[in-house]
């Protein structure tokens, strides 16, 4: 059978849309020159280089922990506010509750940067804490956003998911908590690590409200490159974007075993 | 007479203005079928959740063996519900979703293995323990939901519309089956259903709910011959039902039929209906008197086993009319013919 040539063609030039600058990146990476997008031979030098890069690499540190934190504690709180809306029924501000919960999601990065940073200094004169802006603000503004994503997410799986499920669990013997523990929360799964990994992604490219609730302790990777970038790249930045890519593809891949794992067992 | 099982004691139970459950009596002794019928809206899903625990009666008491289970959690009530939907857990195996319950109660691992194996057996399904629910059939589900919860033996098993998701072939089978498994394990079934052959075919007794209130109680061919009230009588074979006046002869005079309505027994005081079933009437020319009627037939259809002829009465009833095959081919459409019925046909309403 001759299959039509015009589906492969677009998924050819899907692919290339969308790899194609990524991939020029990646190649440059193993560039002898000294400037970013020029060809001089092929060499590891800018990875042994970034090795030694203390700021850039302590940056990228930095944005992972950040990341991690900021997306375990927006899928708790997402989690939580997400199964309010969906469970709790009608309560007197349920539609105020909903549409602020998913306020982050419309707001400008620039608005929701300078409302926070009011915020934390306020919060400051009146508490005494946070004493210095850095990576805590940072992971908290982080979680505000990542939060309003997950709570969708958990928000759309619950609405979706039997209510009959929980009560046969009950009716089987299992009290409110266990039905939780063996019912709920393995059908949430998927969600919730949807909703973390949205989070972590959101927070490891946010430069402006990073950018806004930072101080002087706390400079995330997208914030050195972005600064990088007024006194000139070097190929370090392609070498440190092939070993992020690396990570990515990684743990994408990882996640997505191991969801089928817990999914598809047969 | 031996002590029920559950007693339901004044149960009502309303939504805003809509009342699910009005002032309901109830006895259910123990190993009986009992078949909760009625039509969309009469309560009996409702009913079945303030038993199990999901719903709080507004008023009332649920008895079980004389304990009243008022605050008592769904987990820690001593009987089980197979869920029309079946809610089977889709991220468990079939053997994991049958030895849920078991887990629950902290049955030994070496045991609970036997009576899974022994559960699965029990609806035939021993082959399938490894499957997930998705990958199983219709009727393979609604086993594997009946297998969940007789692994718990329950005393009291209530079943929501238990044969609803299955195809007609399919569904006298695992009635039959359901019947048989109830006969097994001696436990009290009390099943939720619109069906009324299915209420009919598998029930010991048939309660019939309408708008939250129990009309009519009894085994099933006492429920379908002597329907106590109109909705009844219509719900159940679709009997025809015939206002009147009493003639103070004994028979219920009814101006839309055109004709007298004469009971086998003395016309209950104060009643102005009767009921008369299609397959009661018979086509007999030259009959006069009581409890005969002359129509016009004005629609013909064919059921397989018998013809329903709908007969307009000269008053302007419309009379349901079964023909059955050995009679014959049932006379054409626009044919006049003469309707007569035994006394003993006609079903004093009082409701």
């Amino acid at each position: 059978m001759r299959r039509s040539l015009f589906p492969r063609l677009g998924l050819l030039l899907g692919l290339l849309f969308l790899w194609l600058p990524v991939l020029l990146l990646a190649g440059y990476a193993f560039s002898d020159a000294r400037i970013p997008f020029q060809w001089g031979g092929f060499s590891w030098r800018w990875f042994v280089a970034l090795a030694g890069n203390e700021r850039l690499l302590a940056a990228a540190w930095l944005s992972l922990r950040v990341a991690a934190s900021a997306a375990t504690l927006a899928v708790v709180l997402g989690g939580c506010i997400g199964w309010v809306l969906a469970r709790q029924g009608p309560f007197r501000g349920r539609p105020l509750f909903g549409a602020l919960a998913g306020a982050p999601l419309v707001l400008p990065d620039v608005v929701t940067g300078l409302s926070l940073l009011l915020f934390f200094v306020l919060l400051e004169g009146a508490t005494g804490w946070p004493a210095e802006r850095g990576a805590t603000t940072i992971l908290l503004a982080h979680a505000t956003i990542g939060g309003a994503y997950a709570a969708v997410l958990v928000q759309a799986r619950l609405a979706t998911l039997e209510r009959e499920l929980e009560e046969a669990a009950r009716d089987l013997g299992a009290g409110p908590a266990t039905t939780f523990a063996t019912i709920t929360l393995p059908l949430l799964a998927p969600s919730l690590v949807a909703g973390w990994l949205l989070a972590f992604t959101l927070s490891l490219d946010d430069v402006v409200v990073a950018s806004f609730v930072s101080g002087p302790a706390g400079t995330t990777l997208p914030m050195v490159v972005f600064s990088m970038l007024r006194l000139g790249l070097t190929p370090e930045i392609n070498a440190l974007a092939v070993v992020i890519l690396l990570l990515a593809l990684t743990s994408a891949g990882g996640a997505l075993l191991l969801l089928r794992g817990v999914l598809g067992r047969r | 007479m031996s002590r029920p099982l559950l007693s339901l004691r004044g149960l009502s139970r309303r939504f805003g203005e809509t009342v699910a459950l009005d002032r309901l009596d109830l006895d259910v002794p123990p190993g009986e079928f009992l078949a909760l019928l009625g039509g969309s809206g009469s309560g009996k899903s409702t009913l079945l959740r303030v038993i199990a625990g999901f719903e709080a009666p507004d008023a009332g008491q649920v008895l079980f063996e004389g304990r009243d289970l008022a605050g008592v959690p769904p987990h820690a009530r001593p009987l089980n519900m197979m869920f029309q939907s079946y809610a089977l857990f889709p991220h468990l195996t079939v053997a994991g979703n049958v030895a849920y319950g078991l887990r629950r109660e902290g049955v030994a691992r070496a045991e609970r293995h036997r009576r899974v194996a022994e559960a699965l057996a029990m609806v035939g399904l021993e082959e399938f323990g490894r499957r997930l629910p998705h990958r199983l059939s219709g009727g393979q589900r609604q086993r594997v939901a009946l297998a969940r919860v007789l692994v718990k033996r329950p005393r009291l098993l209530l079943l929501d519309e238990p044969l609803g998701a299955l195809d007609a072939g399919l569904r006298e089978r695992t009635g039959f089956e359901l019947r048989a498994l109830q006969r097994e394990t001696g436990a009290a079934f009390i099943m939720v259903t619109h069906d009324q052959s299915e209420a009919l075919a598998l029930a010991d007794r048939v309660a019939v709910l309408e708008q939250g209130r129990l009309v009519q109680l009894g085994p099933p061919r006492a429920v379908y011959e002597r329907p106590a009230t109109r909705f009844v009588a219509s719900f159940l074979g679709g009997a025809n039902v015939l206002e009147g006046r009493p003639d103070g002869a004994g028979g219920l005079d009814c101006p839309l039929l055109g004709g007298t309505l004469r009971p086998a027994e003395t016309l209950p005081e104060g009643c102005t209906a009767c009921a008369l079933r299609p397959e009661r009437i018979a086509l007999r020319s030259g009959a006069s008197g009581p409890n005969t009627a002359s129509g016009t037939i004005e629609e013909v259809a064919f059921r397989g086993d018998d013809s329903l002829l709908l007969v307009r009465m000269p008053g302007g009833a419309v009379l349901r009319v079964g023909h059955a095959e050995e009679d014959g081919a049932p006379p054409p459409r626009g044919s006049t013919v003469q309707l007569s019925w035994e006394a003993a046909a006609v079903v004093p309403l009082l409701g």
